[in-house]
């Protein structure tokens, strides 16, 4: 299934395979996991989502990168079960998998983390990570009374957990509350823990914002890791440093639309990326930025109380 | 004032039926609401679908005692199930008041006129216990034990319900422990989270209902049993705020909570009943009436239960450590 | 500003109340223990009495004793004390051709010391052959009626609910709270229903501000939990009901305006001018509020909050105020509600207690925290409880707009004009 075995590193393999590729918004990929067409969602009058078509190719790091409220969260939560779409359907490893919902999209191996970190607070780090683990037999009600039916996987899940920890860099704090965790650290936490399902795709959400660059450095490593060992990365990420440094493949989304896909230095030279994401901030008004972020009535009193002039 | 009766009235009540009662409901809500953090307000009709379940197959259709219990459990995870599909999809205050808003339906149902013929209208059911008293091996007699003071059928009420607190305590202990109780925990911090490692929350929800729903439903047994009696009022939604106090004081999500806060709620209760009434018969308080006494009880427990809530949420059993977590 | 603690601010409110209670107590000097009953005379429309209709008395606390109607169509039961009482005519033992009474069972209150008086009012749907569609006409009215005031109280729960996340279980206690402040003023101090109620409503405002003041707010500050703060009103609703309770006692009893008045014939509709007068108050102040959401600054600056607070708090927006404004506003609809309700049913201590349930329903079903959701819930909530009457017996027709409720919230888990919150 892999791309091309004869190459060094699953790297190589991906860049090789997606070089060739028209550089236009839904493009097929040669060997793609993830499919989806025509994915729209709306809330009232605003349309969050509304994807013609995108593919995600297996084995690669792709970047999903787009201005404040382009829809991305969105378009992560409809993927993976987490809300609802009003049309559209997509496939996961060729299954047709629109309407599951997200613990079975889950243990397909489409794990996904949170933008808005989601640890469990008064759980212990350690048991966060173990409950990351699938198809434990002391979770099921009539065999969790007896111990010794599910001690033995427990320590296997255990010793699992540690090491992601370890290199994770949450080792220390291994039986803390996961509640008393900075932000950062939490959002390590929520990663290794999405990691101890042993997902085939794992899906990012801002995966290092709030991380120190010093531990963004070795967590762009592990993401590396990730893809040679198999898996396949769909990320969202606003540090462009990050994005080209990893991804194999950037898709830019703007209002809901897919506008442009390529490799990152060839995505970040374009125009139209430029204008609807880098730069475009700069001479957009505060009122618009607002609305864009749906906060309409907000904007309304900031307009009739004439507190913000732009 | 004798304070000898007065201290020994209250730590018979201390471990007397009601403190049985809130005992059962209470482990079955820590299930529920202290593990899972599902807010069911609902616990009181589990108690009266337990109850009336062995009330109406013994005394109205005329059927075995056991088979009784057996409608009972099963009439609970019904209830259960009924209760969960619509509700536990729901936002957690959503939930409380779908679940609430049924154990009012369950009431109003049990105590019509349209089925007095089954369920006995607003007087209830009688005249079904006397299976379980024949098992009683004490023969009849008051007997004290220190400051505890009952009859032999009190007695096995006693014996009985404590020992059901005995092993549905060991059985949240060995759950709880498990990786089943760590989903529930992890359920009770933020279910989306656990939904997104693959966990089938809505199922785990459920069997928490229903588990919890089960040790509701003892207590509805031992309720009915010690009264030889079910009416429907009794299952009003104050013995669902009851059972939450209960809870509360000792500790949610401790295995020993419920134990602990049924018995001091129910020394409390006793107590300040006693005393309050003492002190108006013999003219030491005399702007109040006795019946009135008997009300400031509840005023007590209202303040009471907001005072714990503020200052100590986590009850006598908490940890604080995890309490300080909720300040972030 | 002195800085209130919380624990002050309740052993205040206790204490004030407690005083209250004494006051109540001694004034109404010595209770007699003995000789409560409640009891009545059956006679059909033509006067003749009835007999061998079997009554039961029940309460909460599990008493319950029957008596049979003699020949003279008596019957009594004694009951154990002063309180609150249900009172069931059993319908199979009436005589064949006898129509059963439209409320059954009656509740009620025994007062200290002296027999209650019920009537049972029999055959009264024989008294006006009507047809269906009359009926049903009529009961939309009263639907309408008890929906105004279940809209009183719903748009301040729900407004509360929106601005601060939490679930006010003690927000029917504010509508006792109106209704008794208001019977205080009318028969205590003898002032005329209309100045009463007036008093009353502002009362409850004054309740609303302390409750926000010397409870709320300082649990918001000390970041206490939704959940927890649901669960302290909780404790607080059933405080203040027992306190009610003591104060009051048990008894349901009229204001002393108005209190009987005859119905006015609108083709198949009766309706007595008080209920005229209240549903036009009710409805004009509920346009008022609805305006001013709309158009006031305080109203925009209401829903930015109840959109999104840490947003309003940082476009200028002093998200203290607003909320106090809406625990004022919203609590002196309330009382309103309240003193409308005992118009209709007169004043007990249980009257909100009794009604939180179905404002919840009406809250839900029009989507939790949206003030006209609320309204357009309260509506639907009034009318589904009369018109159900149609069909089913009435001692169930609470029953029924709760099942509506559960199913509408299967279908619509956000209610019918709420929003789905976001994940992730
Ligand atoms: N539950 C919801 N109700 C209403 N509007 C929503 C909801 N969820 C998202 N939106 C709106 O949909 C749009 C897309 O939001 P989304 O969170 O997907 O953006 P995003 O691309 O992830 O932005 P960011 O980079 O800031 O995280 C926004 O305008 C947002 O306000
Ligand atoms: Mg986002």
């Amino acid at each position: 299934m892999r791309a091309d075995q004869s190459m060094n590193t699953s790297r190589d393999a991906a860049v090789a395979a997606l070089a060739d590729l028209p550089r236009e918004p839904g493009v097929s990929k040669p060997d793609p996991i993830l499919i989806a067409d025509n994915v729209v969602r709306r809330f009232g009058g605003l349309t969050a989502v509304d994807v013609d078509h995108v593919e995600v190719q297996r084995g690669a790091i792709t970047a999903l990168i787009g201005p404040n409220g382009a829809g991305k969260t969105t378009f992560f939560n409809l993927l993976t079960g987490f809300d609802k779409v009003d049309e559209g359907e997509w496939t996961y490893n060729g299954k047709a998998i629109q309407g599951v919902p997200p613990y079975k999209v889950a243990r397909m191996g489409m794990v996904r983390t949170f933008q808005l970190t989601k640890v469990l607070t008064r759980l212990t780090v350690i048991e966060n990570m173990r409950l990351g683990a699938t198809g434990q037999r002391g979770e099921r009600v009539l065999p969790s009374v007896i111990r010794a039916l599910w001690s033995g996987q427990e320590r296997e899940i255990t010793e699992r957990a540690d090491d992601l920890l370890r290199r994770f860099k949450l080792d220390a704090k291994r039986e803390d509350f996961a509640g008393s965790l900075s932000g950062g650290q939490r959002k390590l936490l929520e990663m290794a823990r999405s990691l101890m399902v042993n997902p085939e795709l794992v899906m990012l959400d801002e995966p290092m914002a709030g991380v120190n660059p010093a531990l963004t450095q070795s967590l762009l490593g592990h993401v590396k890791d990730l893809r040679e060992l198999g898996m396949t990365v769909l990320f969202v990420e606003h540090d462009m440093d990050m994005v080209r440094d990893i991804s194999d493949w950037v898709i830019v989304m703007a209002q809901g639309k897919i506008i442009a896909e390529g490799p990152p230095h060839e995505v970040m030279a374009d125009t139209r990326v430029i204008d609807a994401y880098l730069g475009a901030h700069h001479d957009q008004s505060l009122a618009e930025i607002a609305e864009e972020e749906g906060l309409d009535v907000a904007g309304e009193i900031l307009d009739t109380d004439g507190g913000v002039q732009t | 004032m004798d304070w000898g009766f007065i201290f020994t009235t209250s730590m018979s009540a201390a471990i007397g039926i009601s403190a049985i009662v809130f005992c059962l409901g209470a482990i079955g809500l820590n299930i529920q609401f202290g593990y899972t953090g599902l807010l069911n307000f609902g616990q009181a009709a589990f108690l009266a679908v337990a109850g009336y379940g062995l009330a109406t197959t013994v005394t109205t259709l005329g059927l075995n005692f056991w088979l009784g219990i057996v409608v009972g459990m099963a009439a609970t995870v019904v209830l259960a199930v009924i209760l969960g599909i619509p509700t536990l999809r729901l936002r957690a205050d959503y939930l409380a008041i779908v679940t609430i808003a049924a154990a009012e339906i369950l009431r109003l149902t049990l105590r019509s006129v349209a089925f007095k013929d089954t369920f006995g209208g607003s007087d209830g059911l009688q005249q079904f216990s006397d299976a379980f008293y024949k098992l009683n091996p004490i023969s009849p007699g008051a007997y004290d034990f220190g400051p505890f003071k009952y009859n032999e059928k009190s007695w096995w009420v006693i014996i009985v319900g404590w020992s059901l607190v005995a092993v549905w305590t060991l059985l949240v202990f060995l759950l709880m422990r498990s990786p089943f109780g760590r989903v529930l925990r992890g359920i009770r911090e933020d279910e989306d989270a656990v939904r997104s490692l693959g966990k089938n929350v809505y199922w785990y929800k459920m069997q928490a209902l229903i588990l919890g729903g089960l040790g509701g439903a003892f207590a509805g047994f031992m309720l009915a049993l010690g009264q030889s009696a079910v009416s429907p009022d009794a299952y009003a939604t104050n013995l669902t705020f009851l059972i939450y106090v209960v809870l509360i004081i000792g500790g949610a999500a401790r295995v020993f909570g419920p134990i602990l806060g049924a018995l001091i709620f129910s020394f409390l209760f006793q107590f300040v009943d006693v005393v309050l009434d003492q002190a108006v018969n013999t003219g030491l308080i005399t702007f109040i009436t006795s019946t009135q006494a008997a009300q400031i009880r509840l005023v007590m427990v209202g303040v009471g239960l907001m005072l714990l809530m503020i200052y100590r949420p986590q009850g006598i059993l908490g940890d604080r450590k995890e309490l300080q977590l909720d300040a972030r | 500003m002195v800085h209130w603690s919380v624990t002050r601010v309740i052993a205040v409110i206790v204490a004030a109340l407690g005083l209250l209670g004494t006051v109540a107590v001694v004034s109404a000097g010595p209770a007699s223990a003995e000789g409560e009953a409640i009891q009545g005379t059956l006679r059909d429309l033509a006067g003749a009495p009835v007999v061998g209709v079997t009554i039961t008395v029940s309460n909460d606390g599990g008493f319950s004793d029957s008596s049979v109607s003699d020949a003279e169509g008596a019957w009594a039961v004694e009951v154990p004390g002063p309180g609150a009482y249900s009172v069931l005519l059993d319908e199979d033992t009436l005589p064949d051709g006898t129509t059963p009474p439209t409320v059954n069972p009656i509740t009620t209150s025994a007062d200290p010391g002296t027999p209650r008086f019920i009537n049972f009012r029999l055959g009264e749907r024989e008294r006006n052959v009507q047809s269906r569609w009359d009926r049903a006409a009529q009961l939309s009215v009263e639907g309408l009626r008890f929906g105004l005031v279940l809209a009183l109280a719903a748009v301040g729960l729900s407004l509360i609910y929106g601005t601060t996340g939490l679930t006010n279980f003690a927000h029917g206690e504010i509508m006792t709270f109106g209704a008794i402040s208001t019977w205080f003023f009318n028969v205590n101090l003898g002032i005329n229903l209309i100045g009463a109620a007036v008093l009353g409503v502002i009362t409850a405002g004054v309740f609303g501000w302390a409750q926000e003041r010397g409870l709320w707010r300082p649990l918001r500050k000390r970041g206490t939990g939704l959940i927890a703060m649901m669960i302290v009103s909780i404790g607080f609703a059933l405080a203040l009901a027992n306190t009610y309770l003591i104060i009051f006692g048990g008894a349901s009893r009229p204001y002393a305006d108005y209190d009987s008045q005859a119905g006015i014939e609108f083709g198949p509709v009766s309706l007595t001018p008080k209920d005229m007068i209240s549903m036009v108050i009710a409805a004009v102040i509920l346009a008022i509020a609805g305006l001013a959401l709309l158009k006031t600054r305080m109203g925009k600056a209401t829903r930015a909050v109840a959109d999104n607070p840490a947003l309003a708090a940082s476009s200028g927006i002093d998200v203290d105020r607003v909320i106090m404004v809406v625990w004022i506003s919203g609590a002196a609809l309330a009382g309103l509600g309240g003193v409308m309700l005992a118009m209709t049913q007169q004043v007990s201590y249980l009257m909100g207690t009794q009604t939180l349930l179905l404002i919840f329903a009406a809250v839900t079903l029009g989507g939790l925290g949206t003030a006209f959701g609320a309204l357009v819930g309260s509506l639907v909530v009034g009318m589904l409880i009369q018109l159900s009457t149609l069909w089913i017996n009435p001692e169930l027709k609470n029953v029924g707009a709760l099942l509506v409720m559960i199913i509408v919230l299967m279908v619509r888990p956000q209610g019918i004009l709420g929003r789905r919150s976001r994940v992730g």
